[in-house]
C-alpha cells in the first residue's frame, strides 16, 4: 500500500548534492523520483529508488544521515484533472498532505504522485474508495 | 570496598595534611630563594624572605607566578636544580599559543607517577587490569604520566599513544583492555568509531576510563559512559605542576581530590588576587610542595572552579575541586558575555546531539556573532523540514537561556567537523581586534 522513500540530509553548499548523486551513480542505483527541500543552510533530498536496501547501505557506508519513510504513491492518468481527483479524495477524508511531488512513470497511462501524509492507512482507504490506484513498491522498482 | 594506592596519605587526618604542607612549604620557599633568582627578586619586591614563612598560614604573603612569568623565564629561568640533576623535559601543548617547558628530576617523576597511580587505583585499576594509554606520548604529559602510573599500579600497560583509531579498538578487543586513558574528546571518537565498526560495548571488556587534559561536561561524561559501557573518571593536571594527577576523581564522582601532600590549592578572586572563602568560585592557584626541578609557588592556573572541603564517601580526606568550567584562556567574551565552550556542549548533549560541535566567533559591523556548528545525527534526522527547523530552534533557545546570547545554529553533515586525537579544536575566533 505504501512505497519507501529515502530522505537524505545535505548541507546547502556547493557539491553537497553531487556527493550524494555520485555514490548512487557509482553503485548503479536508479532514482525513480527526486525532490529537494531546502533552507539557507541545509536541505533534504527525498528519493524513490529501484533498490531501497542497497541504497540505504550505500548511503550508510558513505556517511550520509538518512531515513526511510513510507509514503503513498498514487498512479494517476497523465491527463488533466488527475491530481485534482486524488487531492479531492484526501481532502474529503481530512487527510493533511505534508508534502508531495510528482514524476512521470514508464507506463503510458501513468504519472505518479508521491504523498507524505500523517496517516497512510486513512489516505490509502480514501483514495481506494475514490477508485484511484495506488502503486506498490514492486511496481516502482520495475518501472 | 574502596581501594587506595597510598592509603596512609590519601586518608590522612586534616592535622597531618596541614603539618606536611607547612613543613614542605617552608622547605620549598627556602629552596627557590636559594636557587631561582627571579623568585628571590619577586619576594624581595614584596619585602619578604624565607624567614617570614612559617607554615601554610603564611602562604598568602608569597607573590604569584603567572603564565607570563613562565614565558619570560623560558627556557631555564625557573629551573631550581642543576640541569645535570634533571632526567626529563615535558612541554605544554601550546593550546593558548605559549609553550611552557618543565623539568623533572628522577624524584619528581617518581612522585608524579604516584599521583597518577592514585588516580588509576581510584578508578578501580589493579595489577589484574590491562591499561590502554591513548594519550599522546611525547612532550605532552598525558601519555608519560598515566603510563608511569599504570606501571606503578602493576597494570599490563598498552602504550598506544593517540591515533590509529581502528587499531586502538582492535587492540582493546583482542588484548582485553579494561582501563582506557585519553582525552574525553578522543574517548567520544573511539565510541563513535566502535559503533561504526559494528561493535557493541559488551564486546569490549573496558570497565573504566580516565579522561582529562581538556574541559568536558557532565553530559559528555554520561554520553561516553553509555557508548563505551564504562565508568568515566575525570583527572586534572598541568604540565607546569607535573602533569595529570594533580587531582583525580574517586568512586563518588563528585569532584576531584587534590593531592594535598604535593600541592596546596587556593581559590582567589582573579581581579584582586585576594583569596576567597571555601565554596566560592574563583581562579585556582597551586603551590607545588615537593617538586625539586621546577617548583612553582602560587601559580595562577586561570582555571575557574570551586573547592569542596566536605567529607567524601570514598574515605579520602584530601580537598576536592569541582570540574573546572574551563580555563579562563578558553573563555570567550562575546558581546560582553563570558562564554565557556563547555556550556554550549551541555546544551547540545542535553538535546540529544553529540559532542561534535564547533564554535565560530566573528565580528560583523562591530557586533560579535556566535555561530555554533552542530553535526546532524541519525537520531535527530527526519524527512520533515519543519520538524528539523523546530529542533534547530530548540538549540537556539537552549543556548539563549544558558548564555543569554542569541546564537546562530548551523546543522552540518556528519563527520564534517574534524575529529581530534588529542585536544579538540572547539573554537574558531575570526574576530580581528
Amino acid at each position: 500500500m505504501s512505497v519507501k522513500q529515502i530522505s537524505v540530509f545535505l548541507e546547502n553548499k556547493p557539491g553537497a548534492l553531487l556527493g550524494m548523486t555520485r555514490v548512487l551513480a557509482e553503485q548503479n542505483i536508479d532514482m525513480r523520483a527526486f525532490s529537494l527541500a531546502e533552507t539557507s543552510d541545509f536541505g533534504i533530498a527525498r528519493i524513490i529508488v529501484n533498490d531501497v536496501a542497497k541504497t540505504t547501505a550505500v548511503l550508510q557506508e558513505a556517511g550520509f544521515v538518512h531515513n526511510v519513510t513510507p509514503v503513498i504513491a498514487v498512479a494517476v492518468s497523465n491527463t488533466p484533472g488527475g491530481l485534482n481527483r486524488a487531492l479531492t479524495a484526501l481532502s474529503e477524508a481530512s487527510v493533511n498532505v505534508e508534502y508531495m511531488y510528482a514524476f512521470v512513470g514508464g507506463r503510458e497511462e501513468s504519472a505518479y504522485m508521491i504523498f507524505r501524509v500523517a496517516d497512510n492507512e486513512k489516505a490509502a482507504a480514501a483514495l481506494h474508495a475514490a477508485g484511484i490506484r495506488l502503486a506498490e513498491q514492486e511496481e516502482i522498482a520495475t518501472l | 570496598m574502596e581501594r587506595y594506592y597510598q592509603p596512609e596519605i590519601e586518608t590522612a587526618s586534616r592535622e597531618q595534611i596541614t603539618a606536611w604542607q607547612s613543613e614542605r612549604l617552608v622547605r620549598q620557599v627556602r629552596h627557590v630563594w636559594d636557587n631561582v633568582p627571579c623568585y628571590r627578586k619577586k619576594m624581595e619586591e614584596k619585602g619578604i624572605t624565607p624567614d617570614d614563612i612559617h607554615g601554610v598560614e603564611d602562604l598568602h604573603k608569597l607573590p604569584f607566578v603567572t603564565k607570563a612569568d613562565l614565558r619570560d623565564q623560558y627556557p631555564y629561568g625557573l629551573l631550581a636544580v642543576p640541569l645535570n640533576d634533571c632526567v626529563r623535559i615535558h612541554s605544554t601543548s601550546g593550546t593558548t599559543g605559549k609553550r611552557v617547558v618543565a623539568y623533572y628530576t628522577q624524584e619528581d617523576v617518581d612522585l608524579w607517577e604516584d599521583c597518577c597511580a592514585r588516580a588509576l587505583t581510584a578508578a578501580g585499576a589493579t595489577e589484574e587490569d590491562v591499561c590502554q594509554v591513548a594519550y599522546g606520548y611525547g612532550l605532552f604529559t598525558g601519555g608519560a604520566g598515566l603510563h608511569g602510573g599504570s606501571h606503578k599500579v602493576g597494570c599490563l600497560t598498552l602504550p598506544m599513544s593517540s591515533g590509529n583509531t581502528e587499531r586502538q579498538i582492535m587492540f582493546m578487543r583482542d588484548l582485553k583492555s579494561t582501563i582506557l586513558c585519553c582525552t574525553p574528546s578522543y574517548a567520544a571518537y573511539l565510541g563513535e568509531t566502535m559503533k561504526e565498526m559494528g561493535l557493541t560495548p559488551d564486546e569490549i571488556p573496558l570497565k573504566a576510563g580516565i579522561f582529562g587534559a581538556e574541559a568536558w561536561s557532565e553530559e559528555m561524561r554520561r554520553d561516553i559512559e553509555k557508548t563505551l559501557g564504562i565508568k568515566a573518571y575525570d583527572i586534572y593536571g598541568l604540565t607546569e605542576l607535573s602533569g595529570p594527577g594533580v587531582a583525580f576523581e574517586c568512586s563518588a564522582q563528585n569532584g576531584m581530590h587534590i593531592n594535598e601532600d604535593h600541592f596546596i590549592a587556593e581559590i582567589i578572586d582573579p581581579e584582586t588576587g585576594e583569596p576567597l572563602p571555601d565554596g566560592e568560585q574563583g581562579e585556582l592557584v597551586f603551590t607545588s610542595l615537593t617538586k625539586k626541578a621546577f617548583p612553582l609557588l602560587r601559580y595562577r592556573t586561570r582555571d575557574v572552579c570551586v573547592l569542596n572541603r566536605g567529607k567524601c564517601s570514598c574515605g579520602r580526606t584530601h580537598v576536592r575541586m569541582a570540574k573546572p568550567r574551563g580555563r579562563t584562556d578558553d573563555m570567550l567574551i562575546i558581546r560582553g558575555v563570558n562564554v565557556f565552550p563547555s556550556q554550549i556542549e551541555t546544551v547540545l548533549i542535553n538535546l540529544g546531539y553529540g559532542a561534535n560541535y564547533q564554535i565560530i566567533v566573528d565580528r560583523v559591523n562591530h557586533t560579535d556573532t556566535l555561530d555554533v556548528h552542530v553535526e546532524m545525527t541519525p537520531e535527530m534526522f527526519t524527512d520533515n523540514m519543519g520538524e528539523i527547523a523546530a529542533r534547530q530552534k530548540k538549540i537556539v533557545e537552549g543556548l539563549r537561556s544558558m548564555l543569554g546570547l542569541a546564537a546562530k545554529v548551523t546543522l552540518v553533515a556528519p563527520k564534517s567537523i574534524v575529529r581530534s586525537e588529542g585536544k579538540a579544536v572547539r573554537v574558531i575566533d575570526n574576530r580581528k581586534i
